[in-house]
């Protein structure tokens, strides 16, 4: 592209909850507009091409690469990030609980787009709960400290509470 | 690896998106964005126009036209076809393939258009595409629409043979009625990654317990998907079992495999013969490799 | 102390919160203000001369500020090329980067120059604005072609390729070769690709305007890296302050002051801005260090009984295009290579010859995987060729209890004899049988063969000596306030540092873990620090932090006494009290700093230092050694060439466990690198030594569906040469993972004419050895 303009628009979107408005170039992919545009650093960037899954947000419920997406296609948008786990008193989720009774974390940079990516998991009432499953569910989701092993206990305890909880089997 | 500046358009209806495409000589169309989003992020594509087909209404969907054609739109979210209880029960293979595509996240954006367009050797939905002999079909501002059949859909690697004003705007499958044994296998390193080599196959009997039909695809072998034709050939007339479906995979060692220097053409011939052994014994070996429509 | 109140439980870490609720502050996540965002031009050829950069469209383009190159920093820098880490009187001059490519550039890679602009986005569009002209000079990707004679040469200025050559040896291994019973020839290759800890490198250098310098690195060694600036500056201490933020994962490459560290330190003075630098994942690819390749050929010789008599031979170690810090790498490997058992007679030759590539340094293992990779492959031979059970050829020849502390002929790079200390490691490896239920192996094999596929099952040791020196440090201050701050130069990666120092300080002031502050990486706290690595920090900050806390304790304790009128040892420290046992007369240990503080004109209390706050800088007097007996099950698929491992199990000794969940999620951790090594990572380079492997698509990291569950037992054979009797774990994992799943790829295919001599092995690797066989 030769000339020297800046290609930016006004967005509108919900993002943990709030209606947020800015300007952005439309460049600018989501995960980067939720760090720098809107301070909410919680996601990380680990490779932006799509592989490592430390990017992954909610967008409209579904798990998605923050790196993947620009951020004005998330104009009117309904935007989930790690931040918005926690209770408004405070109150770390079940997951997130989970995580810590178990160590599922020792750097933490993964731990965000893996709690997003289980967000969307904990939501869907149909799946059958093993630890295949929830292995092949992380399968979009690097981890170089853990070897996965206490991210899996502790997302099939959460998983299971979660579920008990709301009435369901396992 | 920031993407390079573009001029970015979201046009909201299909001729919108022709038009502009057909007015710009190095424009892209955004699908799903988890191959070129990814090819931006890495500078390998510079496009000075970016066309986000993501706001286009009427672009995605299941329908069923008459006399059973299935009609899929090229925006369709791959993860809407994963769970679309209608595909499941008429073209079960689908579904299969599909959880074997990437991880939840890219499935969650990536579209069956986009994966279609890509057109990567060892990608799922060209081969599923190809095995069903869908009917591929794109539109431009100048010639409106028409049907590529998907045996020549691939022009050359990565490459299909749309224009660079056309857009695809559906694919149109013919599912297999009665009953259709069927598998689709994969060998890959990992769970999401890409093929090494893919085997799918559709196969119908007789009454008398015969193969009546069979359409087996490879996917990773040559630079597009292909039909082991020769294979299918074998089959016809025959009693399933062993050695018949060993001897229609036995036809996979005359193929032209791809070379390159991550997986020599041997390697990849010789994965072909196992995998369409192997997807032709599992069709046959579980309830869950028959289906009746 | 009597029984241990937090030494030895699973607390639950202190540092989870914030990094669960994603406010924990990784470098791109501090405040940048009005930083200059940095995107490096990188060489494009892995050898050139740079003949012209034209910059003059890429400095028009919009938000760009500036464009240094190596000339453009020498009114900023006091030295050119990189002061070498670690001291040497053998390696050779002009071995060390400068901070940009001065004229010639040795890897694809190599920056060049730096463009600030206002965003990441646009400095990269104006890097792919630069005109580069360079002149192609001759490459050389391998080391065995680079260390012969007549090899073009790595870089033009060198007289020669060859880094180092040195020869490790003891005893008269040539005699015990000619009166062996049994002998047996490797050739192994051995490759370790790079660290790929999730977020990358990356620096953001502040000046305050009034000539000093703040740089916040991700890095595993701040103390060190501020040595590097002051040097290269030509500042001192006080004007230069490096701060760790959080920092996600290092596994070695971030232990290392790298030239874009010291570009973006050099660019911020020069252009009196602040400048911020993240890694992106390709530049981790291209200019990250990596272990990557070493070739060895070793022979093995046993007696009729399968008793090692030595192992002779040499290795060609691929040192890449510079060596930054030191050859440790290629030292450690062979140093490492008798591991836990007894080798009466040793000899190998090594070279480390350059290469076009990025530089080799540790990733984590440093080495050690690849000498135990060697012992372990020559045991099985051993095996096999004797006749003798797998296991029962690593039973005779373990060292034993009886032998301990067992001093090898081999020594440590400062000197000192390498000597293990303690560990009973039959039993250990008797253990692991026990644990991946090797008895009940056949049954599974046979269920495995009627689904098709080979079942295999091995055993291999791997041990490292850890808590490096020569010292570390800490401090435990109590404030006014009563709280209680804990000060490290150790480094926190992940790893848990801070809940285990924490730990331990807790273990001697009564107060609990989550109520310390705890502050590592930060080189205005602390003097002085050697940073993470080389499975050091429990043994060497640990102790440092016992020591502190405990003369806090006796300070406590002297001035309590006085308080309550009591005798010190009557009093116990309980939830930040000091209270007389068996009463309810307490003082809270606030109350006592304010007595420790004092106040003008009224003498402290008797005996009492000022203020409540004890420096220790432990120095360990020894290499502690900890074994790791690891067993692996696979299932091979003949056809595909696939291996799936299916079991593994691990016991470990890793002293005495300061917090056991702790220890097992680094062995998780290691284990699955480990893999990775074993069966994925290949970073590969062309013969022009191109980088062929430059996404996460093309090299695989181990994700969860590949992972078998784990069985991992902690052991304790406290170290006699710590006052804490700990022993580092870091590494430990991943030591003898190749060599186990190699040798259980070799039992379940059970051919002689099969032989897993190569890592990482990929199914292709597979199919051709099954078809050459």
């Amino acid at each position: 592209m030769s000339d020297t303009v800046l290609d930016e628009r006004d967005i509108a979107l919900t993002v943990n909850g709030r209606p947020r408005r800015a300007r952005c170039e439309t460049r600018t992919n989501l995960v980067d507009f939720l760090r720098h545009g809107l301070g909410l650093t919680g996601s990380h960037v680990g490779c932006e091409h799509g592989v490592c899954g430390a990017c992954t947000v909610l967008v409209d419920g579904a798990a998605i690469r923050g790196c993947l997406m620009l951020a004005v296609q998330a104009d009117g948008a309904v935007v989930e990030t790690v931040e918005s786990l926690a209770d408004d008193d405070g109150t770390l989720s079940i997951m997130q609980a989970a995580f810590a009774k178990h160590h599922a974390l020792q750097c933490g940079y993964c731990t965000p787009g893996i709690l997003m990516t289980l967000a969307e998991v904990e939501r869907d009432d149909t799946v059958e709960l093993s630890e295949d499953f929830v292995r092949e569910a992380l399968s979009g989701n690097l981890c170089r400290c853990t070897g996965y092993q206490n991210i899996v206990d502790a997302a099939m305890d959460a998983l299971t509470a979660i579920r008990n909880a709301k009435g369901g089997t396992a | 690896m920031k993407c390079g500046p573009f001029r970015y358009h979201a046009p909201t209806e299909l001729g919108e998106a022709l038009e502009l495409l057909g007015g710009m000589d190095n424009a892209k169309a955004l699908a799903g964005g988890q191959s070129l989003m990814a090819m931006l992020n890495l500078r390998y594509a510079m496009p000075d126009d970016l066309i986000d087909l993501n706001r286009i209404t009427g672009l995605a969907g299941v329908e069923e036209e008459p006399g059973g054609v299935i009609r899929i739109g090229a925006m369709t979210r791959q993860r809407v076809l994963e769970r679309h209880a209608g595909l499941q029960h008429s073209m079960p293979i689908l579904r299969q393939a599909l959880l074997q595509v990437g991880h939840i996240q890219t499935r969650n954006r990536g579209t069956i258009g986009g994966s279609l367009c890509h057109l990567d050797p060892a990608a799922e939905q060209p081969a599923i595409a190809l095995l069903y002999e869908a009917e591929i079909e794109a539109a431009s501002a100048a010639r409106g629409s028409r049907r590529i059949g998907m045996a020549d859909f691939p022009a050359f690697y990565m490459t299909p043979a749309i224009e660079p004003d056309e857009l695809v705007t559906a694919i149109r499958f013919r599912p297999w009625l009665g009953q259709v044994r069927h598998c689709f296998l994969e060998f890959a390193r990992r769970h999401g990654d890409f093929a090494i080599v893919s085997a799918g196959c559709l196969v119908a009997c007789d009454a008398a317990g015969r193969i009546e039909r069979a359409s087996i695809v490879l996917g990773g072998v040559g630079s597009a998907p292909l039909r082991l034709v020769a294979g299918e050939a074998l089959l016809k007339g025959e009693v399933p079992g062993d050695a018949v479906f060993r001897a229609a995979a036995a036809t996979a060692g005359d193929i032209e495999a791809m070379d390159d220097a991550t997986y020599s053409s041997t390697y990849r011939r010789h994965l072909a013969q196992v995998m369409v052994r192997r997807c032709l014994e599992k069709a046959f070996a579980s309830e869950e490799g028959a289906a009746a429509a | 102390m009597g029984s241990a109140p937090f030494i030895g439980r699973s607390v639950t870490r202190i540092e989870d919160d914030v990094l669960l609720r994603g406010k924990a502050k990784f470098l791109d996540d501090l405040p940048e203000g009005d930083a200059l965002h940095a995107a490096f031009l990188r060489s494009p050829v892995a050898h050139g001369r740079i003949r012209h950069i034209d910059m003059d469209e890429a400095r028009a383009m919009p938000g760009v500020a500036a464009i240094l190159t190596f000339q453009d920093l020498s009114d900023v820098l006091v030295m050119q090329r990189m002061p070498l880490q670690f001291f040497s009187n053998t390696l050779p001059p002009d071995i060390t980067p400068y901070p940009l490519a001065k004229d010639e550039v040795l890897f694809v890679g190599e920056a060049i120059a730096i463009v600030l602009a206002d965003s990441r986005a646009r400095a990269e569009d104006a890097v792919g604005a630069i005109g580069l002209d360079i002149e192609d000079l001759s490459v050389v990707a391998d080391p065995r072609v680079s260390a012969s004679a007549g090899a073009p040469k790595v870089a033009s200025y060198r007289p020669d390729n060859l880094f180092a050559s040195f020869r490790m040896e003891y005893g008269a291994v040539d005699t015990a070769f000619d009166k062996a019973a049994h002998r047996v020839a490797l050739p192994l290759v051995q490759h370790r690709g790079a660290a790929h800890s999730m977020e990358g490198r990356g620096a953001m250098a502040r000046p305050s305007g009034t000539g000093e310098l703040t740089v916040w690195l991700s890095t595993q060694q701040s103390h060190e890296a501020r040595g590097f600036l002051v040097e290269m500056l030509g500042l001192d201490e006080t004007q230069i302050n490096v701060i760790a933020p959080a920092v996600g994962g290092g596994f070695g490459a971030k232990y290392l002051t790298y030239p874009e560290e010291v570009t973006v330190a050099a660019a911020a003075l020069k252009l009196d801005r602040a400048v911020k630098w993240v890694e992106d994942r390709r530049e981790h690819f291209l200019a990250a260090v990596q272990e990557r390749d070493q070739f060895w050929e070793i022979e093995a010789a046993c007696d009729a009984q399968g008793k090692l008599l030595g192992i002779r031979g040499s290795m060609i170690h691929d040192g890449g295009a510079y060596v930054p810090q030191g050859i440790n790498v290629a030292f450690n490997a062979a140093t490492a290579l008798p591991g836990p058992y007894v080798l009466p007679n040793y000899r190998m030759e090594v070279k480390v010859a350059a290469t076009n590539k990025v530089a080799t340094l540790p990733v984590r293992g440093a080495g050690y995987p690849e000498g135990t990779f060697c012992m372990e492959r020559a045991l099985d031979a051993l095996a096999e060729v004797s006749g003798l059970d797998r296991v029962e050829i690593r039973m005779r020849n373990l060292v034993t209890p009886d032998l301990m502390p067992y001093v090898t002929p081999l020594k440590t790079r400062a000197g000192t004899p390498i000597a293990y200390d303690s560990g009973d490691f039959p039993v250990m490896l008797q253990g692991v049988l026990d644990d991946i239920d090797w008895q009940g192996f056949p049954e599974r094999r046979l269920a495995a063969e009627r689904k098709g596929l080979k079942a295999g099952i091995a055993v291999a040791c791997g041990m490292k000596g850890t808590g490096r020196g020569p010292y570390e440090s800490a401090t435990v201050r109590i404030g006014k306030s009563g709280k209680v701050t804990i000060i490290t130069g150790a480094m926190a990666m992940g790893q848990g540092l801070h809940t285990v120092m924490a730990q331990i300080a807790a273990e001697s002031l009564g107060v609990q873990p989550e109520d310390i502050a705890v502050i590592s990486g930060n080189t205005s706290s602390i003097p002085l620090g050697l940073g993470g690595f080389a499975s050091r920090q429990t043994v060497a900050a640990g102790n440092a932090m016992h020591n502190a806390a405990q003369g806090v304790r006796k300070q406590i304790l002297l001035i309590a006494s006085e308080m309550l009128e009591a005798a010190a040892e009557d009093i116990e420290l309980v939830d930040g009290m000091a209270r007389v046992a068996g009463t309810e007369r307490a003082v809270s240990l606030q109350a006592i700093a304010r007595e420790a503080y004092g106040s003008p004109g009224y003498a402290l209390p008797k005996g009492a230092e000022p203020g409540l706050e004890v420096s220790d800088n432990y120095m360990p007097t020894g290499l502690t050694y900890g074994m790791g007996a690891h067993a692996a099950e696979v299932h091979v698929d003949e056809e595909t060439g696939a291996v799936q491992v299916v079991r593994y199990a691990v016991v470990n000794d890793c002293g005495r466990a300061i917090n056991p969940m702790l220890v097992e999620g680094q062995i998780h951790g290691g284990v699955v690198h480990g893999l990775g090594n074993a069966l994925f990572e290949y970073m590969g380079y062309d013969d022009q030594a191109q980088p062929t492997t430059t996404t996460l698509a093309d090299y695989l990291l181990v994700s969860a569906p590949e992972v078998p569950r784990m069985s991992v037992r902690i052991v304790e054979y406290p170290s006699p040469k710590n006052p804490l009797g700990v022993k580092g774990v870091g590494e430990a994992g991943c030591l003898p993972v190749a060599a186990v799943v190699a040798s259980a790829v070799e039992d379940a295919l059970g051919r002689s004419d099969v032989l897993v001599r190569k890592v990482p092995l990929g199914p292709q690797d597979l199919f051709e050895l099954l078809r050459a066989g």
